[in-house]
């Protein structure tokens, strides 16, 4: 007997019948429900247009409240949640709610098509009890395109609202459920078990199913090109993938948590992290999307695999078979191939905590600052005795049809100083012309960013990123 | 009375935005029985088809039909201006996107599923993929456009100093976040409701019409709202409702087609990207002699609307500038690439960048500062008429000059900057200033016209409909402030009404940033024409003679001798109607005085001018090209404004727009000719990280029209995306930065970061 999905709609209880589990939830809320504000731009979760937000209760316990891109959201992972749209913001009287009213005052809408996706961003912003700060709120709309207005006054509504929408969180007991859930209909199976034993076990009997943590990969199959997979193995609601912990000399990342839940620890031990992380996606995509997932579609352009490769992170993999570990160097096989057995589950990645003397320091290129695939992303971690480069490890995205290391540049950082290293990142790889940029392109600031790294190292405390003027 | 012309009131649709209330079309019910339908396009840029086979289309879950060019009962044609532009392609392809067939199912996704299913083969052949290969091919989708003034070879020849220029612009995706989209309704006896996400709506019922093979009274097209169209929805909203059209007619029932992202950034055109090689005389002191031009636009594989955007970049090759002797030849490159179309600026974005470019390399050889020599060149009295005949009247070229420069500090900045440079290797600071003159009206006069249609109801409200369509940029607004003005009532009491060929039949599309102008125009004649009719039935009424009528403060006054009567503005509407007087008016404008001659290119094709000026300054990284607009400076003219609220947000959005255009907005073809940026992910818009921290900006004080525009305003929409042309400039000063000698600098746009830092790598390997 399959289970049916449960959500909080606008604060309405709803149980769906007919729904298939792959529906998007964009899909199922305007032509299901008839919620019409929501708006496809895109379908592809990248212009915010179909921007809600979700309150749910993370695997800590804790509570969210997020934006999201309903496009790429599947039904099955809103089970259990509050989805919350532009009409549910609206008071029961009809009263635009002080998000809404802030829009209107500073003319922040033209032909208004991106609007309601701006407002719900806005609305999780001001919830969110942040300041009003320029970063801040660029940040909070990086995942929403405007064409018309040239978004100042819309800077200027969140400049208003910040830290005023106090809402009490849902009640979502009701809606709590017991164990796994399996959701069926239509040809359709989204399988989501709640311990990790259950899982594997899943795994072992589906080799062919898709795992799904966050879709915000996998769902463009639903929104975009609609064709979902007919069968899913959900893992977000897998505790053990979710912890993120110190083990040992390490810290544990569980797979299937979020950008938004790893970022803290993860900015906390190499704070080079914090505006690189900032930069990949938007808010939207880091609530959802997961480090985990990155690294399992294996795409040569994703912005985690070259620092998991600078830090020589390892992959704890299981399956019913037993627990490995992969060194991350050994886990990409080629284009979108990797070392994960049809029987396996990432279940951590373990990042080596720095030591003494190690200087970390990422960068990512692309033609929008904000969310925007990488040219090239690179990570570097030295190990330093004084000035001098003792050991390295370098790695590259968009370089190569995987992420790579960077043997040469690394061996020349230790051994020719920073000129010599990028030379040897020029030529190190053969990269792609393609939309993000030419292959000499691509060499020649594979080269720079070493220089770039070189600046650094000589002076922690000058600018070298025009970000900073 | 609250709202009339020249207040700040907001967007009328503001509220509705917000509370996601604002429907468009994929808003709106559909009644059962309701067809989806989905594109089939040419993978292959040229080439003749051999075969479409439809057959597993055709006989897929859900699928009612699939209607390819034989199924078209009248002429498959969906030109604008031209003809042979099919909606199907028939025996031949020319670009990769090129629609084939539709499929209509009962769901999208069925219909989608389906359209993968045709099996298509198209035999290839050599494709025309760059304004380089059209060029040497001499192919082209119009002769040859030509403007001359003078004798600029012979100048050329006297000219102490000559100087030779080549660079490029890319093209622009309008990217609307509404995607392209109608809904086609089939009524009684052949007739259709058309609901189009058009600019155009006139011409939406004319190829609907022109596909069924139909009077154009049978049908009717409407919109309430667009979600954006910035040029991309006039002719391409057409053949996208002509199709929805063709299948409601074929099958009787309602059909819906929307545009997946993906399909339409590649089926439909885009801004023309132009190649440009010049050579400029001058003398000692920097001042223009001559100029010897030559501008190539990518039309794509089709005319659609480029004669007209080859005409406006020719007309505004000379911006703000007296060039005493030109010869410009505009070619329209036909190659096999989308049909390049409307976009905001129409070709003056493009124009307007070939004497910022030559001024800068003129600055660089004599070893001047290039404001200087932008101010020496201004249009000023005795040098005062354009190539094309046109005297520059109301010259406010100093005026914006002067207060952008003090706004934007450029003085105290050049040094700050020149001083930030000195010491920073890696990053370099730059600053540009531009100055713009642009012509309003549409370039052909016949499209310089306008209807209104005003109901007065006798409760004193008021329906205002107009043939302008709102799509985003604030009209309907700015039109029934017109009205409001007119008949002194509150503009609450003013409904604008969706744009609808019923209405008002016979429009011009909403472009040219002539909506404001001709719209208003109309309404304001319209509402003037009722305001008559009720001053003399008041006067008959109540004895008194018609000047003693007096409309204001949503009431009307009498004051004849020895009365006082007042009534409010719904009281004599009831009064009029008791009295048997029409309170139904149309209006119509025409633009005076506008005359041109395409085939000499001369003539008075503009109206007035609008000025503006902008300082921008921007950082770049000399390691990667990374770079970042620091802070904009804006002066617009925009006459006395009917909506200065409404104005700002055009001129921040244009600005935005156009700085996208210049700097992260690159279209981006394989070399099969596949468009592979065709999504947000892929192609870069602004974010709001990308406009300028510092951005100020003033519309420019008492300066209210010279000629009789309505309520002496000016127009808005495109001016101020010209204004971003700052940035690019400011993008080549901070590229001089890296190196002290003065020098040429080519700057290709979009000015992305890879062709920013190999424009850096030019620089520095001349030293």
């Amino acid at each position: 007997m399959a289970d049916r999905i449960r959500l909080l709609l606008n604060d309405a209880e709803v149980e769906t019948a007919d729904v298939s589990p792959m529906t998007t939830l964009l899909d199922w809320l305007r032509d299901t429900r008839g919620l019409k504000g929501t708006k496809e731009g895109c379908a592809e979760g990248d212009c915010g247009a179909c921007t809600v937000v979700v309150e749910r209760r993370a695997a800590d316990g804790t509570m969210r409240r997020e934006a999201i891109n309903a496009c790429i959201a599947l039904m099955g992972q809103l089970d259990g949640a509050s989805v919350r749209t532009v009409e549910g913001l609206t008071g029961s009287d009809g009263a635009p709610h002080a998000v809404q009213a802030a829009f209107t005052e500073t003319d922040a809408t033209q032909c208004g098509f991106c609007t309601p996706g701006f407002v719900m961003s806005a609305f999780a912003f001001a919830a969110g009890g942040e300041r009003g700060a320029d970063g801040a709120i660029h940040e909070a709309l990086a995942g929403n395109l405007c064409r018309c207005t040239g978004y100042r006054p819309i800077v200027e509504a969140m400049r208003r609202v910040a830290g005023t929408a106090v809402a009490p969180p849902p009640d979502l007991s009701a809606l709590a459920r017991g164990g796994d859930a399996c959701f069926e209909v239509g040809g359709h199976r989204f399988v989501a078990p709640t311990t990790l034993a259950v899982a594997l076990r899943l795994r072992a009997a589906h080799p062919d199913a898709a795992l799904l943590a966050g879709a915000t990969d996998l769902g463009l199959l639903a929104s975009r090109h609609r064709k979902p997979p007919a069968s899913l193995i959900h893992l977000a609601r897998v505790p053990e993938l979710h912890r993120i912990d110190r083990v040992g000399d390490s810290i544990s990342l569980g797979a299937a948590a979020s950008y938004a839940d790893a970022t803290p620890a993860l900015v906390e031990h190499w704070p080079a992290l914090a505006p690189y992380l900032s930069r990949l996606g938007s808010r939207q995509i880091r609530a959802m999307g997961t480090p985990g997932g990155n690294l399992g579609t294996a795409s040569p352009i994703g912005d985690m695999p070259p620092v998991f490769l600078a830090l020589g992170a390892a992959l704890r993999i299981a399956s019913v078979r037993g627990e490995r570990r992969v060194a991350i160097d050994e886990f990409f096989l080629g284009y979108r191939r990797t070392a994960l057995a049809p029987d396996e589950i990432i279940v951590a990645i373990d990042c080596p905590l720095p030591r003494a003397g190690e200087v970390f320091h990422c960068d990512k290129l692309s033609k929008r600052r904000d969310q925007d695939i990488s040219t090239v992303a690179a990570a570097y971690r030295l190990q330093l005795e004084g000035a001098r480069i003792v050991g390295a490890r370098v790695a590259f995205g968009g370089m190569a049809a995987t992420p790579l290391r960077a043997p040469r540049t690394e061996a020349a950082l230790i051994e020719g100083g920073i000129e010599a290293a990028a030379r040897a990142a020029e030529a190190e790889f053969t990269p792609l012309d393609d939309w993000r940029g030419s292959a000499d392109y691509r060499r020649t600031v594979a080269g720079n960013l070493i220089r770039r790294l070189g600046a650094r190292l000589a002076s922690p405390a000058r600018a070298v990123e025009v970000e900073a003027l | 009375m609250k709202g009339g012309a020249h207040a700040a009131e907001r967007h009328d649709s503001a509220l509705r935005h917000v509370t996601g209330g604002a429907a468009y079309i994929d808003d709106l019910p559909e009644p059962p029985g309701t067809l989806h339908a989905a594109l089939i396009l040419s993978p292959i840029a040229h080439g003749r088809i051999a075969m479409l086979d439809l057959g597993a289309a055709r006989t897929a879950p859900g699928v009612v039909a699939v209607l390819g060019p034989h199924d078209i009962p009248g002429r498959n044609d969906v030109a604008a201006i031209g003809k042979d532009e099919p909606l199907f392609a028939e025996g031949r392809v020319y670009f990769a996107g090129q629609p084939l067939a539709m499929v209509l199912a009962d769901t999208l996704d069925r219909a989608r599923a389906a359209a993968a299913l045709a099996r298509i083969e198209i035999v290839a052949e050599p494709a025309i993929l760059s304004i380089d290969a059209a060029l040497a091919a001499e192919t082209w989708v119009q002769a040859p456009a030509r403007l001359a003034r003078g004798d600029a070879p012979a100048a050329l020849a006297r000219a102490p100093h000559r100087l030779t220029g080549e660079f490029r612009c890319g093209g622009q995706e309008h990217f609307y976040l509404e995607g392209q989209i109608a809904f086609a309704l089939p009524g009684e006896d052949g007739d259709m409701l058309v609901h189009s996400s058009t600019q155009h709506p006139t011409e939406v019922q004319h190829i609907c019409a022109r596909l069924l093979g139909c009077d154009f009274n049978r049908i009717t097209a409407t919109v309430r709202r667009l979600g954006g169209g910035f040029g991309g929805k006039e002719s391409n909203a057409s053949w996208v409702a002509g199709a929805a059209a063709l299948g409601a007619g074929h099958t009787g029932r309602p059909v819906k087609l929307r545009l997946p992202r993906e399909i339409d950034m590649v089926a439909t055109g885009k801004r023309h990207g132009f190649l440009y090689r010049y050579e400029v005389g001058f003398d000692d002191e920097g001042r223009v002699l001559a100029l010897d031009a030559m501008l190539a636009a990518d039309a794509g594989w089709s005319l659609d609307l480029t004669p007209g955007v080859v005409t406006r970049a020719l007309t505004h090759i000379d911006n703000a500038y007296f060039i005493p002797h030109l010869r410009a030849v505009g070619y329209a490159c036909r190659t096999n690439l989308q049909s390049n179309t409307a976009f905001r600026g129409f070709g003056g974005p493009q124009g307007v960048l070939v004497m910022e470019d030559a001024i800068d390399r003129m600055a660089a050889h004599l070893g001047r500062n290039a404001d200087a020599l932008r101010a020496l060149n201004f249009y000023a009295r005795g040098r005062d008429t354009t190539p094309y005949g046109q005297p520059v009247t109301e010259n406010h070229l100093p005026r914006v000059w002067a207060e952008a420069r003090q706004l934007g500090e450029v003085e105290r900045r050049r040094a700050e900057i020149a001083a930030f440079n000195a010491t920073s290797p890696i990053l370099k600071r730059g600053l540009g200033v531009f100055p713009l003159k642009f012509g309003i009206s549409f370039n052909s006069p016949h499209m310089n016209q306008a209807g209104a249609l005003v109901h007065v109801y006798t409760d004193g409200s008021i329906r205002l409909a107009h043939g302008g369509t709102e799509m985003g940029q604030g009209l309907f607004v700015k039109v029934a402030q017109v009205v409001a003005e007119v008949f002194q009532v509150d503009l609450d009491r003013i409904r604008p009404a969706a744009t609808s060929t019923a209405d008002v039949p016979n429009t011009s599309p909403t472009a040219a940033s002539t909506g404001s102008d001709l719209n208003g125009g109309a309404a304001f004649e319209a509402a003037r024409e009722l305001k008559r009719r009720m001053t003399a039935y008041a006067a008959e009424h109540f004895g008194a003679a018609e000047a003693d009528v007096v409309f204001a403060d949503n009431q009307v006054r009498i004051a004849a001798p020895g009365s006082n009567q007042v009534l409010s503005f719904g009281e004599l509407a009831q009064l009029c109607w008791l009295g048997r007087v029409s309170l139904s008016a149309t209006g119509y404008y025409r633009t005076p005085g506008i005359h041109w001659d395409p085939a000499t290119m001369q003539g008075r094709p503009f109206f007035y001018y609008s000025f503006g000026a902008s300082v921008a300054e921007v950082a770049i990284d000399t390691l990667t090209g990374e770079n970042r607009v620091l802070r904009a400076d804006l002066v617009q003219d925009c006459g006395r404004s009917l909506n200065p609220a409404i104005d700002l947000g055009q001129i921040e959005g244009a600005f935005v727009q156009g700085q996208g255009w210049l700097t992260c907005e690159e279209l981006w073809w394989d070399d099969r000719g596949r468009l592979r940026t065709v999504g947000p992910s892929t192609y870069k818009i602004p974010g709001s990280r990308d406009v300028p921290p510092v951005l100020n900006v003033r519309l420019l004080e008492n300066a209210p029209a010279e000629v009789a525009t309505v309520f002496r305003s000016k127009a808005v929409g495109e001016p101020p995306l010209m204004l971003a042309t700052a940035v690019w400039t400011a993008l080549r000063d901070a590229i001089a930065a890296c190196r002290q000698a003065p020098g040429p600098i080519r700057l290709d746009a979009p000015a992305t970061p890879e062709r920013v830092l190999a424009a850096v790598r030019a620089r520095q390997a001349k030293s």
